[in-house]
């Protein structure tokens, strides 16, 4: 109970001092160039320079301090030893690339980014088409979307047992085993035979994000202007052909999006692996690699550079959406 | 749309079944947990969760009486007892004297065992265990019995976890972290959302796309600088950190969400308030912010979810004390040393993402919103 007061307390404070911020800070700026006077124009004209950034300094001090300040640090600690207290120059850049597990983690990070963003886009795509127009689809969507609710490792739980193994001639109660058996072959220990686990691992990654593709892609369908679809009708083109060739040429930006965005959120995969493999059995991924060295070797130099790759292959992505975005304001 | 002539009834049926299909594909493993919850330790390692909803089979080794039990009945020895605990329900369908063949006899026919003896045993577990001379030796004879099992569904596991593996405290926990740090970011990133939408000032157009790209900063790259910095102002493993921690990743989103709706708003309920001499202030918390409510709506909900969800920025910026686990990194630990007791597991993570889907049926329409803003187009 005592921590419920505290994080009370804490609301209170945080919200009480932010209006209050606010409040008095916008009180002052008018006290000190009054908006009347002798020099009133002049005084309008300077709170007016002034107050945007009133309005904006407490977030740019937390930017500032939780996500740009650690982008120096980090590059600052990568040329550090594993305590950050001694310079050791490109040591543990030279170790990055002749270790095995961090060729791994790249390899299997690059099958990620791949395999997660193209499976989820394109069954997001087929549940977007095919709900779309039906009188149930609603439900249906709600149904697919729901996954996104579910925390990662709560995902993780019910795939594990989708995957659960059992030997000495029990009962499989694996779902995946229990087809394997049902079809006459030899259940798997799915997740511990190198190879397949990766996708596994994967497939439940896709199960999540396709709810998030299917609501994007769904609004970009019924955003197709009616008469492109009526036009192609009267020329006699087929369901199929009207799908491919006139509406999906049409929301290829969205795909993209989408497409982007749950690259980025492959980048970042960690519970999923932690949970069922962590990284062992050939599973390994970056953001998993650099909690290990962070938490488990206490190495914060080689954590900090497999953070760096991560922030480098997001860094594309990162030029595309600001690029976008300037787009899309002028 | 679908009217082509002649093709629409099949093509609806395709449709139709497919979408059916793709929607059975995505529930079952969710479907599966939650049967699973719902279904006792014997039932689970016995048989899949797909055969919850019929009576299932299990085969049981069963110890008759000791010797010294028997008593004397028309010359002969006997020893009878009852296969089920007292009140179990079930019913057996076959017996057997070897574990090589546990069901080689219908219930009610006679075995004869290796010793000379015979024994009988009835559907209702009922067993007669005979033999012409005394019995010998201090243990009862060893058989097997295969019952059938009636389906039956509880919710004793969610009792027994709540209580005993510290999921219920967790719950409060989790409840701890997500509360403020939902609150929190709103409020900061709200005026800054305003002044970026709607006050001029040089080097706006660089700041928005500033926090565009902030957008998709890993997290990973923040951890170790935040949590050395942490540890040095004294808020490491704390909840105060974390709270500090969550309103940092989730202000570019927020601001970003915040600041495309204001500048949706319609200019002349704004231009026509300062012409009545409002101040900036007022205008923001008595006009945009007002306004603004679905967009607030869509991302307190995804903070809320993402906040309640998270596993790492918990495992980093909290520690695993009593009252600091949260219940993600509780159900991490509980796969790591419970592995493979699946009913104590599924219920944990049926309780883990009961109040994230209840608020996802509630609001989804602004989570949907909130997607459809949040993605950059």
């Amino acid at each position: 109970m005592e921590q419920f007061g505290l994080a009370a307390i804490t609301i209170l404070v945080g919200v009480g001092g932010c209006v209050g911020y606010f409040f008095l800070s916008n009180a002052a700026l008018d006290a000190i160039f009054p908006a009347r006077g002798p020099q009133a124009g002049r005084n309008i004209t300077r709170a007016a320079q002034i107050r945007p950034w009133l309005f904006l300094l407490p977030a740019l001090l937390i930017l500032g301090v939780y996500l740009v300040y650690p982008v120096f640090v980090s590059i600052w600690l990568s040329f550090m030893n594993n305590t950050g207290e001694r310079f050791v120059g490109l040591a543990n850049y030279q170790w990055m690339v002749g270790d095995e597990k961090f060729r791994e983690s790249m390899v299997n990070n690059m099958l990620w980014l791949v395999v997660v963003p193209a499976l989820s886009t394109f069954f997001g795509l087929l549940a977007a088409a095919l709900t779309d127009r039906l009188r149930w689809g609603n439900f249906a969507k709600a149904m697919i979307f729901m996954p996104m609710a579910i925390s990662m490792i709560g995902a993780a739980v019910i795939w594990k047992l989708v995957y659960e193994y059992r030997g000495g001639g029990q009962e499989q109660i694996g779902l995946l085993n229990a087809l394997v058996v049902a079809f006459g072959g030899e259940p798997q220990t799915w997740l511990t035979t190198p190879g397949w686990n990766s996708f596994l691992l994967m497939i439940v990654l896709v199960w999540v994000q396709t709810g998030f593709a299917m609501v994007i892609l769904s609004a970009a369908l019924r955003g197709i202007p009616e008469e492109t679809i009526e036009a192609s009708i009267l020329d006699g083109a087929s369901p199929l052909q009207i799908f491919f060739k006139i509406k999906v040429p049409q929301i290829w930006g969205t795909i993209l999006v989408v497409w982007t965005t749950i690259t980025i959120t492959v980048l970042k995969v960690f519970d999923v692996v932690y949970a069922m493999t962590n990284g062992q059995w050939g599973t390994q991924v970056l953001a998993n690699l650099m909690y290990d060295w962070m938490f488990r070797a206490n190495d914060s130099g080689r954590a900090s550079v497999v953070a760096l790759v991560i922030m480098v292959l997001v860094l594309p992505v990162m030029i595309w959406n600001i690029r976008n975005a300037r787009k899309e304001m002028r | 749309m679908d009217n082509i002539a002649g093709t629409r009834s099949s093509l609806t049926w395709v449709v139709n079944l497919s979408a059916a299909a793709l929607v059975i594909l995505w529930l079952i493993p969710t479907l599966g947990l939650f049967v699973s919850s719902l279904r006792d330790r014997d039932q689970i390692a016995a048989s899949g969760w797909w055969n919850a909803f019929s009576a299932s089979e299990q085969t049981a080794q069963v110890r008759a009486g000791a010797p010294d039990t028997a008593v004397q009945q028309d010359g002969l020895f006997v020893i009878e007892g009852n296969a089920f605990a007292e009140g179990a329900p079930g019913r057996v369908s076959a017996f057997g004297i070897s574990s090589r063949e546990p069901a080689a006899f219908e219930a009610g026919s006679a075995a004869a065992t290796s010793e000379g003896y015979s024994l009988t045993v009835n559907e209702d577990g009922a067993y007669r265990l005979t033999s012409p001379t005394a019995f010998e030796g201090t243990r009862g004879e060893r058989f097997f019995v295969t019952t059938t099992v009636p389906s039956r569904l509880t919710t004793e596991n969610y009792g027994r976890v709540l209580a005993a593996e510290g999921i219920g405290r967790s719950f409060l926990n989790t409840l701890t972290v997500s509360i403020p740090a939902t609150v929190i970011p709103i409020l900061v990133a709200a005026f800054a959302a305003y002044a970026l939408a709607w006050m001029e000032f040089p080097g706006r157009a660089i700041l928005i796309a500033v926090i565009v790209g902030l957008l998709v900063v890993p997290l990973q790259l923040s951890l170790i600088p935040l949590l050395k910095l942490h540890n040095t102002i004294g808020i490491g493993k704390s909840y105060m950190g974390i709270w500090l921690a969550h309103t940092g990743f989730g202000l570019p989103l927020a601001i970003y969400l915040l600041r495309n709706y204001m500048v949706g708003l319609p200019r002349e309920i704004i231009e026509s308030a300062r012409v009545d001499g409002a101040t900036d202030f007022q205008i923001f918390l008595k006009i945009i912010l007002p306004l603004s409510f679905p967009a607030l709506a869509s991302f307190a909900i995804f903070q809320f979810l993402w906040t309640w969800n998270d596993l790492l920025v918990a495992l980093v910026f909290l520690g695993n004390t009593e009252n600091q686990l949260v219940m993600t990194g509780r159900l991490a630990g509980l796969m790591g040393s419970r592995g493979g007791d699946w009913e104590i597991l599924a219920t944990a993570a049926f309780i883990t993402i009961a109040v994230p889907l209840v608020v996802f049926f509630a609001m989804q329409k602004y989570l949907v919103r909130g997607l459809l803003a949040g993605s950059v187009k």
